[in-house]
């Protein structure tokens, strides 16, 4: 399952590179390894899937592009905000449109923390997005989460603009169908 | 008393420094209070054979360059030097070295036969015109040469002293490379003055906040190539790992040794909450320690293996805490401004050395194990992670400068001698292991 979420999310970053991103925030080149691993293409069973066009309400890229796979959150807080739950109770209605779909929650910290505390804020992100899907409606079956802490910022740059587009939860799919 | 940035101290009481016709033993005490580093004096060590003559200088280098690092000895460079060693057993011209104003004169030799080699040294008191302590030898391969000259400084600096050394010890630490965005880190070790890096995973999976076993046989590990933090036990020599304390559905990251190295301490996330657990290395055995609806993290033993430092968020910010190393009930030792992190008790017991965030500012400090006399050592844009050296007057941690790499810098508990530890690329999360036998 892995390379699925690699391949849908490197075919998601290059689709988005070609689009405009609706939340101006750009760089996700680092949301892309889902996974932490540099270089797994070494071994098989890699599928693909067709991320769709973005006007398909159905379609991947519309979940990506138009709903938003992230909700942000201020300094040291795991309190989602009004646009955030706005943002989610939309991912929840696509999640029950499109039910085929696991998804994994990764939540993240801006830089301005220790280690370990951020990787404890960012499992606590990623729980109370979590939470929020569950209340939509949307099975805990079908959700992980996982806390990259500070590891992985989507922007890195030593500016307040940075740490808040990096102090954030991403709703990722994990591939087509729970059969594979 | 708490002091913003003390960056005096060390008081180095230079007894028997006055050249009386009393000869007392040369004996720096390492306090609090600036006094002028000891001035002393490495000679190439002499080569007792040809081939030999190839480690005769790096030897008294690395020698050399152990003692300044500490900030409490000066070298007289060698240009100055008059009297020239051309044996090891000849007898000290302590008059041309009191002429230069030496304090400590180390000699030594080397032999070297095949790949087997023989390092002596001697150190003398020059002001009191006497050998202090006896000559030493020391016998082992070419490839351990460095780690000859580190134990040559750690006798030197435990005479001086009256303290261990430290010089003859490794850090486990992370070798960073790659984007940012995308950083690789790889598990490392490296000698403690930088040297010697090897590399001990291959940088596929992200790994963070490594920790020596106490023997220094062991590290403990966070590593994410299941694709959520696990805890990684892997043994230095060989280089074989394995995953220790799942707790299914739990996110298990931030672990570190009993002081015994028979068991675990470490953090599991689940449902927004992170509580600390102990796992017995032997029986699998795992304890839950803290059940409180916040974060519990960064835990660290006692010298003495009975209580337990971390830092939790339950007051509402993070602070630190200590509790029985059996869990039950916690006392928060930190109350000054600002939020509090990665406490870790001192080999010697006698502190806690801390990372502290304020204003903007992040600082690696000190306290007294029950919060009283916080000193802060540090102050920069982000200093984070202390770990201690194996006598507990050095910490090693990781400073990333406003827009820059990060890198591992040292700094007494003194707030003295800060200095960058030389790596090969970005580094972070230094752990420091223990005075090699």
């Amino acid at each position: 399952m892995n390379l699925t979420t690699k391949t849908l999310l490197v075919l998601a970053a290059l689709a988005l590179a070609a689009c405009n991103n609706p939340r101006g925030g750009g760089g996700f080149g680092a949301d892309g390894d889902g996974f932490g691993n540099g270089n797994g293409f070494n071994d098989g069973g890699i599928t693909s899937g067709s991320l769709g066009d973005p006007n398909d309400p159905n379609s991947i890229a519309h979940f990506q592009q138009r709903i938003g796979d992230r909700v942000f959150f201020t300094t040291d807080s795991s309190s989602l905000t009004e646009e955030g739950r706005s943002t989610l109770s939309a991912q929840a209605r696509w999640l029950s449109a499109n039910p085929q779909f696991d998804i994994v929650i990764e939540g993240h910290a801006d830089e301005r923390g220790t280690r370990e505390y951020n990787v404890s804020l960012g499992e606590r992100r990623a729980s109370a997005t979590m939470q929020y899907l569950i209340s939509q409606g949307v099975s805990s079956n079908r959700m992980r989460t996982v806390s990259y802490g500070k590891e992985r910022p989507v922007e890195a740059c030593p500016e307040q603009r940075c740490w808040d587009l990096n102090r954030r939860a991403v709703t990722t799919i994990a591939g087509g169908g729970r059969t594979s | 008393m708490t002091r913003l940035f003390v960056y005096l101290t060390a008081l180095l009481a230079l007894i028997g420094a006055l050249s009386t016709a009393q000869a007392q033993p040369l004996r720096l005490q390492i306090t609090e209070g600036v006094i002028e580093p000891m001035p002393f004096a490495v000679p190439g060590f002499v080569p007792e054979n040809s081939a030999g003559n190839e480690y005769a200088q790096p030897l008294a280098r690395v020698v050399a360059s152990n003692l300044t690092n500490t900030g409490l000895f000066r070298e007289v460079p060698r240009d100055a030097h008059i009297a020239r060693v051309s044996s090891f057993d000849a007898s000290v011209s302590y008059s041309d070295w009191r002429a230069i104003n030496v304090q400590a004169l180390i000699t030594g030799a080397v032999e070297v036969s095949g790949n087997r080699m023989t390092v002596k040294f001697r150190l003398f008191d020059v002001t009191s015109g006497q050998q202090m302590g006896e000559g030493m030898q020391f016998s082992g391969s070419t490839a351990n040469w460095r780690r000859m000259a580190h134990k040559v400084s750690d006798a030197v600096y435990s005479r001086i002293t009256g303290e261990d050394g430290y010089f003859d010890s490794r850090v486990v630490f992370v070798a960073e490379s790659g984007p940012r965005a995308d950083r690789t880190k790889r598990l490392a070790i490296m000698d403690q003055d930088g040297e010697n890096v090897q590399v001990l995973t291959d940088g596929r999976a992200l790994v963070i906040a490594p920790r020596v076993s106490p023997d220094g046989t062991r590290a403990v590990y966070t590593t994410y190539e299941t694709g959520a933090p696990r805890i990684a036990l892997m043994d230095l020599a060989s280089g074989q790992r394995q995953l220790v304390g799942d707790i299914p559905g739990a996110m298990t990251f931030s672990p570190r040794f009993s002081p015994d190295g028979r068991s675990l301490v470490f953090s599991a996330a689940r449902g927004g909450n992170t509580d600390l657990y102990r796992l017995d290395l032997g029986s699998g055995q795992m304890t839950q320690l803290t059940a409180s609806s916040s974060i519990a993290t960064s835990p660290s033993f006692s010298p003495d293996g009975r209580q337990i430092t971390f830092e939790s968020d339950r007051s509402g910010t993070s602070q630190i805490y200590v509790m029985p190393a059996t869990g039950g009930e916690a006392q928060r030792i930190s109350f000054g401004q600002g939020r509090y992190s990665t406490p870790v008790w001192s080999p010697r017991g006698d502190l806690i050395a801390f990372t502290k965030s304020h204003a903007g500012r992040f600082h690696i400090g000190v306290m007294r194990t029950d919060g009283s006399e916080e000193r802060l050592l540090t102050a920069s844009f982000l200093d984070e992670g202390p770990t201690w050296a194996p006598n507990g007057r050095v910490v090693k941690f990781t400073r990333e400068a406003r827009g820059g790499d990060p890198a591992i810098y040292s700094v007494d508990i003194t707030g003295r001698n800060l200095r960058r530890v030389p790596t090969p690329g970005p580094a972070s999360d230094p752990a420091w292991g223990p005075l090699l036998p």
